[in-house]
This record gives C-alpha cells, sequence and structure tokens, in this order.
C-alpha cells in the first residue's frame, strides 16, 4: 500500500492545485480560494512515511508555485516545515477522530499561507496584501480545515477499497468442537 | 539513527527549495513554464467540463427561438456593416488630417483572441493564463483588454500558453488619464485583495477636481499600454499626504472575476 499511497496522495495534491486554478467557485462567492494542500500533508505526515511527506512538499509546492505569480518554490518550505513538525510527533497525535483532523486541519491551513506571504516578503516579493487578506486567510482556515475530515475520509475508503484487508480471525477452533454422538 | 535521517530528509528538501529560489529569474522562468506544462492535459478536459452544460442547454433550445436569435444577429450584423462603412470613411478623413498635420498615423491593432484557462490559486496575486504562447505571436508586456476596457499585460510567455498580470496587481502599474477638463493623470495601483472591480487611482495632483462617474482611461505613458483604452470609472477622491496629492478609487469597466475570453493586442501603438 505504501507506493500506492505515495501515489493517490501525489495525484490528489496534483487534481488539487489544477481544481483550485480551474474552478475559482469559491473565490468568486467568498474573495478567496481554499488551498488543498496543507490538509493532504496533514494526512500524509500522518499517515505516510517521510520520503511521502517531501515529495509532496516538494512537488506539490512547485506545481502550486507554477500555476501562480509566486517565486518558484516559495510554497515547499512552509508545507514541509508544516509536515515535518507532524511526522516528528504524529505518534502522539490524534488522527482518528473528526474533531481532532479539524483541529490539525485548522492549524495547518493557517500556517502554511501565513508562512508562505513571510518567505515572499523575505525575498523582496510585494503580494497584494491589505485589511482584507485577514478575511481570505480566515476563509482558507476554514476552509481547509472543514475539509481534513473529508480529505481523512476519502483516503481511509481509497484504503479499504484498494489495500490489503487483514484476515478477519473466525472464532471457531477445532479442538474445542463438540461432536455430537447419535444420542 | 531514526532521527538522523529525518533531519537530513529536512535538510536535502531545505536546500532544494532554497535552489530553486535562488536559480536566475530566465531558469526559474523556464522551470516554471516546464512544471507548469505538467497540466496541459487537463486543460483540454476542464475546457470540456465548461462546455457540456452550454451545449446541453443548446441541445434543447427550441428551434423558433434559434430562429429568433438568428434573425436578431442577421439584424445586428447589417447595423456592424454599416457602422463599419461609416467607420472606414472617417478612418480614411482622420489619416488624411493627420497626413495634413505630419503627424504619425495610429496602425490598427492586431488583436488575437484567447480564452482564459486558469485563475491563480494563490490569493495574493491577480494573474491569469491564457491558451496563447509564443508559438501564437505573444511577447511580454503585450497589452490585454476586452470590448470593455483593460485586462492587464503579459507578464509571462511559454510556448503554448501566456500569463497575464490584471489591473490590481501589485505588477501591473497603468499611467492613467481622467476624462474631465484638467485631464487629470495619475498611477493605476494595487486594488483590494478581495474584490476585484475597485483599484486605486494615486498621484494624482493636490490641485484635482474629480467628479464620481468620470471616465478614467490609459494616457499611453509608460511604454506599455496604447492610449485610450478605458479603464473604469471615478468613485470617489480624497486628498492624501496632507493635500500633497489626490487618491481616487476607480471602479474598473471588466469585470475581472469572470474573464472568459481576452484580446492580447499583438502591435501595441505606443507614443
Amino acid at each position: 500500500m505504501n507506493v500506492l499511497q505515495t501515489i493517490l496522495i501525489l495525484t490528489a495534491a496534483f487534481l488539487a492545485v489544477f481544481g483550485e486554478a480551474t474552478f475559482p467557485v469559491l473565490r468568486y462567492w467568498l474573495g478567496a480560494q481554499v488551498d488543498l494542500l496543507p490538509v493532504l500533508m496533514v494526512y500524509a505526515a500522518l499517515n505516510a512515511d517521510l520520503v511521502t511527506v517531501s515529495l509532496l512538499a516538494v512537488l506539490g509546492g512547485l506545481w502550486f508555485d507554477a500555476l501562480s505569480a509566486n517565486p518558484l518554490g516559495v510554497s515547499v518550505l512552509p508545507l514541509y516545515v508544516m509536515g515535518f513538525l507532524i511526522y516528528l510527533r504524529r505518534d502522539l497525535i490524534l488522527r482518528e477522530g473528526s474533531f481532532a483532523q479539524l483541529t490539525l486541519g485548522t492549524v495547518a491551513c493557517a500556517v502554511v499561507p501565513a508562512l508562505s506571504v513571510l518567505l515572499m516578503l523575505t525575498v523582496g516579493e510585494q503580494p497584494l496584501l491589505g485589511w482584507s487578506s485577514i478575511w481570505q486567510w480566515i476563509v482558507m482556515t476554514a476552509g481547509g480545515a472543514a475539509a481534513t475530515p473529508l480529505v481523512f475520509a476519502l483516503f481511509n475508503w481509497c484504503h479499504h477499497a484498494l489495500g490489503y484487508q487483514p484476515r478477519t480471525e473466525t472464532s471457531f477452533r477445532p479442538d474445542r468442537e463438540i461432536r455430537r454422538g447419535r444420542l | 539513527m531514526f532521527r538522523k535521517k529525518q533531519y537530513l530528509a529536512l535538510g536535502a528538501v531545505t536546500l532544494v527549495a532554497l535552489l530553486i529560489l535562488s536559480l536566475p529569474p530566465r531558469a526559474t522562468s523556464r522551470l516554471k513554464l516546464a512544471v507548469g506544462s505538467w497540466f496541459l492535459p487537463l486543460f483540454g478536459l476542464a475546457n470540456a467540463a465548461q462546455q457540456l452544460p452550454a451545449d446541453l442547454a443548446d441541445s434543447v433550445l427550441p428551434r423558433r427561438e434559434l430562429l429568433q436569435q438568428i434573425d436578431r444577429f442577421r439584424r445586428e450584423n447589417d447595423q456592424y456593416k454599416a457602422q463599419a462603412v461609416q467607420n472606414t470613411a472617417i478612418a480614411r478623413e482622420n489619416n488624411q488630417l493627420h497626413s495634413l498635420l505630419n503627424w504619425s498615423q495610429q496602425a490598427p491593432w492586431k488583436l488575437k483572441l484567447a480564452n482564459v484557462v486558469l485563475r491563480d490559486p494563490a490569493n495574493w496575486w491577480q494573474t491569469v493564463q491564457i491558451n496563447l504562447g509564443s508559438r501564437d505571436g505573444i511577447q511580454v508586456n503585450q497589452p490585454v483588454l476586452t470590448a470593455e476596457g483593460l485586462v492587464g499585460r503579459v507578464s509571462a510567455v511559454g510556448y503554448a500558453r501566456s500569463q497575464v498580470v490584471l489591473i490590481g496587481d501589485p505588477k501591473c502599474r497603468v499611467s492613467a488619464i481622467v476624462e474631465n477638463p484638467a485631464h487629470d493623470m495619475g498611477i493605476i495601483s494595487s486594488g483590494s485583495p478581495v474584490g476585484t472591480s475597485l483599484v486605486d487611482l494615486t498621484y494624482l495632483s493636490g490641485t484635482a477636481n474629480l467628479k464620481p462617474g468620470q471616465n478614467v482611461f490609459t494616457s499611453g505613458l509608460g511604454g506599455v499600454f496604447p492610449k485610450g483604452i478605458l479603464l473604469g470609472q471615478v468613485v470617489d477622491s480624497r486628498p492624501v499626504e496632507m493635500g500633497l496629492y489626490t487618491e481616487a478609487r476607480v471602479k474598473l469597466s471588466v469585470n475581472l472575476g469572470a474573464l472568459e475570453q481576452v484580446g492580447v493586442i499583438l502591435n501595441p501603438p505606443l507614443n
């Protein structure tokens, strides 16, 4: 499942970036587009290996920057920092409950865009920022947080559908079988 | 040992990111276009998906309505033909007057129509991508417009697609002139990150007398945009920097949030 999981996560990231650039419905109605890469990073950091986390950060970040006016590579580090921190503590982090997933999604979707903008200002870019950027940040955070449990559910469903399932043990034991005679 | 591996991965990814960030602009631009071209196969799919509802609607349109539409278009076409004859006569007269006064004549624009295929996924830029590239003669800094007014300029060119930076983005500044008796001039600078319809017109003189509803056009200065393209209308104005200069808000005539088809001027006539 490991390779398949990596392929699934990267495919989802590719489609997510393309979807964000092609269907700006949320931007039209709410003034901001929700970024799903941090959500995928949360899932990858909790369920996949470090190679997948690194690939998602590098490829996802490059895909995002290639379709945007961002300097190429600026989205890689924020994504990776988030994924790496979650990966380091993943044994201690709750991941099953929807509320835990929502909280992780909130943190990731709030931190990653903020770090990206910070990095962009550091490299001398002048992104379009203003008071309404706070609204955009809230929309991105809330939208990403709401999408996190859905992404987890989708990947769990894929995992069940495509991966090997553990064999269920039956309660039948031959040494405990009661053999009945004619009487 | 396990931790060491993790920090090695962190170091490797950081190094890759910093290397890409420190590439020269030309190499970055090429790499960006190369990475972006991975999405080319999906463009066709997206276009087909967007076209599908319209095709379905067309297929169930009653014949009577189609005939009415054809009739209406025919009448409109006749009107436009008549207008075109008149415009040709006016252009000829204009050219004669230009030659009499020894003024340089303005060449007609060579417009190339393009479809908007992508919007910037990042919320802090106002850019779109169009389905024309260097193979179609597109070059950096060519003006982009619609029938309603100016849209922006080409900022990066690939083989089959180009990036257009829209008015309101910090990377697209336009020298503008207000249609009033004083012909006040200013610079259209960035707008709001959320709304795409309002932009700031800055560096107007302190004595500028702007009124809501006055039209704002490109001034032709700056070497990118030709003169006389409509930008929008003045909404309000206020003195800034202790009255040193005036700032106004301009409502753009083009709805940048719903761009579908735009035109690129291949031979911008500059002053």
